[in-house]
């Protein structure tokens, strides 16, 4: 499983990356997380508003930081 | 665009002109340009939708408030964004305010400011 989390390196983005670290910890599963930084990169992929979180290619996370909750509930259903 | 270092003040309101091939959906297009420069809304990209890419779509069913602007009464915007299950809270049709659809690109700055208007009173309600 391939995590992408989106964003310029704002405290909001940093957190994001935070949070979805924790959750694939506690779910204790593989996945490769990768940060995009880029700004270019963000909205040539269609993402206008950050954080973004992309799970194997799609946009699940738009505009908000997520909950280690929530994305352990999107991880979940993968 | 406007936010050139960090996108993450995100637009509370989404909006998605039809931008279709008449002078009603080139109003429309206009209309969201205008609306977005005055920080009504951010504009967003209805071909985005329609092409199923995730990162729109996710957005606009994320955001607190979508427009769809139509040029006319076929309302392929507001279908369109219906049918990528977002919910459209406010909708204005350009022909319903007594513009007729024409193949005439002339754009009337009357016309344009008539639309502007139905959009920031409907989503005043």
């Amino acid at each position: 499983m391939k995590i992408e989390i989106l964003g310029t390196g704002c405290p909001k983005c940093k957190i994001t990356e935070k949070n979805v670290r924790k959750a694939v910890d506690e779910l204790g599963i593989q996945a490769e997380i990768v940060k995009i930084e880029d700004l270019q990169e963000i909205v040539n992929r269609g993402v206008m508003m950050t954080p973004a979180v992309f799970i194997d290619g799609q946009a699940k996370i738009v505009g908000h930081v997520p909950s280690p909750n929530e994305i352990k509930k999107l991880l979940q259903k993968k | 665009m406007k936010k050139d270092k960090c996108l993450c003040e995100a637009d509370e309101v989404l909006i998605f002109p039809c931008s279709g091939g008449s002078n009603v959906g080139q109003i429309a297009n206009e209309t969201a340009k205008r609306l977005s420069s005055q920080g009504i809304g951010g504009m967003s990209c209805l071909a985005g939708i329609g092409g199923h890419i995730s990162g729109f779509a996710e957005a606009a069913r994320n955001v607190k408030k979508v427009v769809a602007i139509d040029g006319c009464p076929v309302h392929c915007a507001r279908k369109t964004l219906e049918h990528a299950e977002c919910p459209v809270t406010v909708h204005v049709v350009v022909t319903d305010l007594g513009i007729r659809k024409t193949s005439d690109f002339h754009l009337d700055d009357k016309d344009i400011d008539k639309v502007k208007n139905a959009v920031k009173e409907k989503l005043k309600k």
